[in-house]
């Protein structure tokens, strides 16, 4: 496998739930590294990590996983990758570290190593000092910990972690994040992070891929997606809402609604935006059609705008 | 300088190849339950009547004079008759909750996200129940045989009796098989093991109920097989060669049984996944 092959590939995937696509036709790949698989909720990212690890099979389509066929050798597939799930997940009447090493063994690993990684992997992810405690009395957040430690204990060559940050208190998230980051950028473990956190998948991750409603949306480098050369402004403005939002449009700009009343814009290079014209742009637009503009604040493209644009938000 | 690198580090060692998980569920599964003194008593309580026999053996070689009832093949299909209890209350203890405990912590998903099938996964489990039930049937069972020889001091009874040995490890193997499959397909049903162990007893004893209800109507025994153990019953007469207890024929007993045994198993490949699918 060379370093430039994807580390996933899926052609055409199909997966339907009795009367429901969960997923329609998807074709996408995932290059080494971190990417991020970012898509409202339902939008069928657990669905397609299910049926990467064999859980679910598809009605359609063909799927590999470190260049094996997830249909013809899943055995081989699962043993080298790591899958952290999103619902609460342990097996019952174990400790942290019994627990960890079980997963070991369960992948593969003599006795004595998957002891030793056990205790090595704890530490890393931060339970050290509860690794003797019963699973059953951790907290959220330590839970999600020990989920991350049992997909990494084999030492795996690709990792899957579903909504790795969900119940998470805002520094064990930072914390959490800060792993992740670790493990794809200084360890070179290749990953495949499913959230609809916004900026999880911005921090951690350097592709993305893009659902809604069982489908790609976009995907690729998050800095290509982030578009071509221009500026974002967050605009608020008072007057004639529709026929502004016409007058954006019709000049060649992009906006997406926000929180409350205010909207970012985005105005291209074409238009101006890197000679510092964009603000007179958009006030010459607004005096032409008599709104007035009660808010203009430079921003930055963000994963945000990409999956609003993605997504078709408007 | 840190005294240990406590960061994360890849792993250089060799790995096991896939096909052999089951044996580290079944190894992990035991020990948890042989860590617990109740567990250890009901297993010990499962001697008892090996106990029993054992002193009769002995009274029977060395004491002739007082001994009432010869040795006889009748002897060990009666002893597994006593195991029958044992049988069922360590099948409900151990094996109500081998499924149920891992699908209320979701735990399936971990599993199978590992290299191993759903059939290493259920034959990890099942392997775990199948032990202990051995070790109170068949374990005991061919050690009485083994007292008989020593204690008579003659092989005699023995070599009369050969089918003893392949007696004992079919009708152990079969009840514990009937045992294990059904318990664990009860077991991957629900997350809760007490409704398991609650549903286990009362198929058991509600079959047993109609069976009698049914014998009481008919004034016959021909329909023992829709009792879950009345069929193993009539099965293990055959296998020691003694005459049936009920009047339906054995072949419909040991259809029933193995039946029993192919929908458990059918019922598990159906709920062992990784992913419960909800339409």
């Amino acid at each position: 496998m060379t370093t430039n092959t994807p580390v996933v590939h899926l052609d055409g995937v199909t997966v339907i739930y009795g009367k429901n696509a969960a997923l329609k036709g998807v074709s996408a790949q995932f290059n080494r590294g971190a990417v991020g698989l970012l898509g409202p909720n339902g939008a069928g990212k657990s669905t397609m990590l299910k049926a990467l690890l064999g859980f679910v099979k598809p009605s359609q389509g063909r799927m590999t996983v470190l260049d094996l066929d997830v249909a013809q050798r899943p055995l081989e597939i699962r043993a080298r990758i790591g899958y952290m799930p999103e619902s609460d997940a342990h097996i019952p009447g174990m400790n942290a570290v019994s627990f960890v090493a079980y997963c070991g063994q369960l992948a593969g690993l003599p006795a004595v190593d998957a002891m030793q990684r056990a205790h090595e992997v704890l530490y890393y992810v931060g339970l050290g000092e509860a690794r003797y405690r019963n699973i059953e009395t951790y907290s959220t957040g330590m839970k999600q910990r020990i989920k991350l430690a049992q997909a990494l204990v084999h030492d795996p060559d690709l990792l899957f972690l579903d909504e790795p940050t969900n119940g998470m208190d805002p520094k064990g998230r930072d914390e959490m994040l800060e792993l992740i980051r670790d493990l794809a950028h200084n360890k070179n473990v290749n990953l495949i992070l499913s959230s609809h956190l916004l900026p999880d998948v911005e921090y951690t991750c350097d592709d993305v891929v893009v659902m809604d409603k069982g489908q790609i949306a976009a995907q690729g480098p998050i800095a290509q997606l982030k578009g071509p050369g221009g500026r974002v402004f967050e605009l608020r403005i008072k007057g004639d809402l529709p026929s502004f939002l016409e007058a954006l449009r019709g000049a060649g700009m992009e906006y997406t609604s926000t929180d409350e009343d205010v909207m970012r814009v985005f105005v291209p290079d074409s238009l101006g935006a890197n000679d510092g014209h964009a603000q007179h742009t958009l006030f010459a637009l607004a005096a032409r059609h008599g709104v007035q503009v009660r808010h203009l604040r430079p921003s930055i493209p963000t994963l945000e705008d990409v999956f609003a644009k993605a997504l078709g938000e408007k | 300088m840190p005294i240990h690198d406590q960061s994360y580090r890849r792993y250089r060692g060799g790995k096991v190849m896939p096909g052999q998980a089951w044996t580290v569920i079944a190894r992990a599964g035991m020990l948890n339950l042989l860590r617990k003194r109740v567990f250890l008593g009901v297993l010990l309580g499962g001697w008892i009547p090996f106990v029993g026999y054992a002193i009769w053996l002995y009274v029977n070689a060395n004491y002739p004079q007082v001994s009432i009832i010869a040795v006889t093949p009748k002897l060990f299909r009666d002893f597994f008759g006593w195991q029958d209890f044992f049988v069922f209350i360590i099948t409900v203890y151990v094996g109500s909750g081998l499924i149920a405990n891992d699908r209320r912590a979701n735990a399936l998903q971990i599993y199978l996200s590992k290299p191993l099938a759903r059939s290493e996964y259920i034959l990890g489990k099942a392997a775990v129940l199948i032990a202990f039930l051995l070790s109170i049937t068949l374990v005991p069972g061919m050690l009485l045989l083994l007292l008989q020889v020593l204690f008579s001091g003659s092989f005699e009874f023995l070599r009369k009796n050969l089918f003893l040995i392949p007696a004992i490890g079919t009708a152990s193997l079969l009840q514990a098989l009937l045992a294990a499959f059904t318990m664990l397909a009860l077991s991957s049903l629900s997350k809760s093991a007490r409704f398991v162990a609650i549903m286990y007893a009362g198929i058991i004893f509600f079959t047993l109920a109609i069976f009698g209800v049914l014998s009481a109507i008919t004034a016959s025994t021909r329909l023992s097989w829709v009792a879950l153990g009345a069929n193993l019953q009539q099965v293990t007469d055959v296998i020691f060669r003694q005459t049936p207890r009920y009047q339906t024929p054995w072949q419909v007993s040991l259809i029933v049984t193995l039946a029993l045994i192919a929908v458990s198993i059918s019922v598990l490949e159906r709920r062992v996944r990784g992913v419960e699918v909800v339409t």
